[in-house]
């Protein structure tokens, strides 16, 4: 295998909405910020990797539009995802691992707030059976929190603690959307949204756009003095129907984390993707993260959740704090599709 | 980034997508759109045994085709539930309602549906359901126009 790392990332500011600018335009500084903080330029990049949804866009095929914003003359080679731009990442990943270039470009970015955002996520779900019940995604997320009140396995008060933290964690985070300080007892004190959660254990609905760059072994050295460096990255899906699964826990996350070697060693850090609250505490289960490990100090999803882009973005956060020697060790992990269906886990290291 | 617009100078127009495609069923599927409108719920048999509901094409473990239908139902039990207090327009209940996953008598695995119930302390994991059919079926899943309690001496709650 080659070394790969992460040498750059960037990020829009999370905003509610951006009605002022167009996908494109709302994407060009996190590529243009990411590029320049390793002093490359597109002409530096070998592959180009996406990843966004045409769903929220509203239009087929409206990748092709945002590629404006590496320029792409002479033409470039690229791809792109329907998903999350941590699977992007996984696949540039892949094709650096072929050895043919030493240098890929991954960003993501979504409008969540055009449409209706909990409905058009029910466009995702088995079309004959589900889809037409127009089950909306926080919803679901609910059926999922009360199986696991229900297990024993978690408390109101439980989710209400990872609700809280993760906005005071957020006060830390110029990126974030979401930020206060409110004791857990405090949004107990709320009325339901979709019972049993409340709007603290849903995330915001976020526009947003993030980029990431990737290097192999010396090139990688030559730009960044501590590159975060990609140990193990492994992604799962499960069926789509949720009857399928046991909603109380995450085996495609366990599987992706065991496969990925999070076990390996200490995790200093670990960002996870976890929309809503019950779902973090599902995801440190299954990865096995203790005491020792600080859970999501960017705020996580609960903080900012732009679609197709958090998962992303828990990568940049775990490199960041790699290159800034504040960790080690790191595990990034992202989701897609209802109540944590698919799951990638990436663990990153830095040399001492 | 640009300096910011103010909203007020920001033209913008609706779009309305459709995607109005015709679906093919197959035998499996089709044969629990069919039962909806005879008011008959089928699953279908996996290799290990369970009774999946709804029916699956091919098994979830091997990948294997799927054939042996079996009838479940058409009472069943909560496994799990959320209770929705402001409807959306497109949802299939208009009043307060929950969401609930009901494993049908004689399935393994639950489908999802809208449970129609006076409030949310009527409303419990374990509690027994039913259907309530559309008065017109025709073979769709909104065939089961929503689910309802059965009281446990055996009739509606």
């Amino acid at each position: 295998m080659r070394d790969i790392a992460i040498i750059s990332f960037d990020q829009t500011p999370a905003r509610r909405s951006v009605p002022e600018l167009n996908e494109v335009e709302m994407l060009m500084p996190a590529i243009h910020g990411a590029l320049a903080k390793v002093d490359m330029t597109i002409d530096d990049i070998g592959f180009t990797c996406s990843g966004s949804t045409d769903y929220l866009a509203g239009t087929a095929f409206s990748f092709v539009s945002t590629l404006d914003g590496v320029g792409p003359w002479p033409p470039i080679q690229e791809s792109h995802v329907e998903m999350d731009g941590a699977w992007a990442l996984y696949e540039a990943w892949v094709k650096l691992q072929l050895g043919e270039i030493d240098t890929a470009l991954v960003y993501a970015y979504a409008k969540s707030s055009p449409g209706d955002l909990p409905m058009v996520l029910t466009r995702q779900l088995d079309p004959i059976t589900v889809a037409p019940l127009w089950a909306d995604s926080v919803s679901l997320a609910a059926l999922q929190a009360r199986a696991l009140l229900d297990a024993g396995k978690a408390t109101e008060a439980d989710l209400a603690e990872v609700a809280a933290r993760s906005r005071r964690s957020a006060l830390d985070n110029p990126n974030a959307q979401l930020a206060w300080d409110r004791p857990a007892d405090d949004l107990l004190a709320d009325g339901y949204h979709i019972a049993p959660l409340r709007k603290s254990d849903c995330p915001p609905i976020t526009d947003g756009a993030a980029c990431v760059i990737l290097a192999a072994g010396d090139v990688a050295r030559s730009k960044v003095s501590r590159p975060a460096w990609i140990r193990g990255i492994d992604h799962r899906v499960e069926p789509i129907h949720l009857g399928l699964r046991d909603l109380t826990v995450s085996e495609s996350t366990r599987i992706a984390g065991e496969k990925a070697g999070v076990a390996g060693g200490e995790v200093d850090v670990a960002e996870l993707h976890a929309p809503f609250s019950h779902q973090e505490l599902i995801l440190r289960e299954a990865l096995g993260l203790g005491d020792g490990t600080a859970i999501n100090p960017s705020g996580g999803a609960l903080a900012a959740n732009p679609m197709m882009t958090a998962g992303l973005i828990r990568i940049g956060e775990v490199a960041s704090r790699i290159w800034s020697g504040e960790a080690n060790r790191g595990v990034a992990h992202a989701t897609s599709g209802p109540c944590l269906q698919q799951n990638l886990v990436c663990v990153l290291e830095g040399e001492n | 980034m640009t300096d910011r617009q103010d909203p007020g100078e920001i033209l913008s127009a609706p779009l309305i997508i459709e995607y109005p495609f015709k679906r093919t069923t197959g035998p499996v599927i089709g044969a629990f759109l069919t039962g909806l409108r005879e008011r008959v719920l089928v699953g279908s048999r996996a290799e290990d045994g369970r009774v999946l509901v709804p029916p699956a094409e091919f098994d979830p473990v091997s990948g294997e085709d799927l054939t042996e239908l079996v009838e479940v139902g058409p009472q069943g039990v909560i496994t799990t539930w959320a209770w929705v207090t402001q409807p959306h327009a497109k949802h299939p209940l208009d009043e307060p309602f929950a969401w609930v996953l009901v494993k049908l008598d004689g399935a393994d695995t639950p489908m999802l549906g809208a449970l129609a119930a006076p409030g949310i302390e009527a409303v419990s994991t374990g509690a027994r359901v039913e259907p309530v059919w559309a008065d017109e079926r025709e073979g769709h899943i909104d065939d089961i126009a929503h689910w309802t309690l059965v009281d446990p001496e055996g009739g509606r709650a």
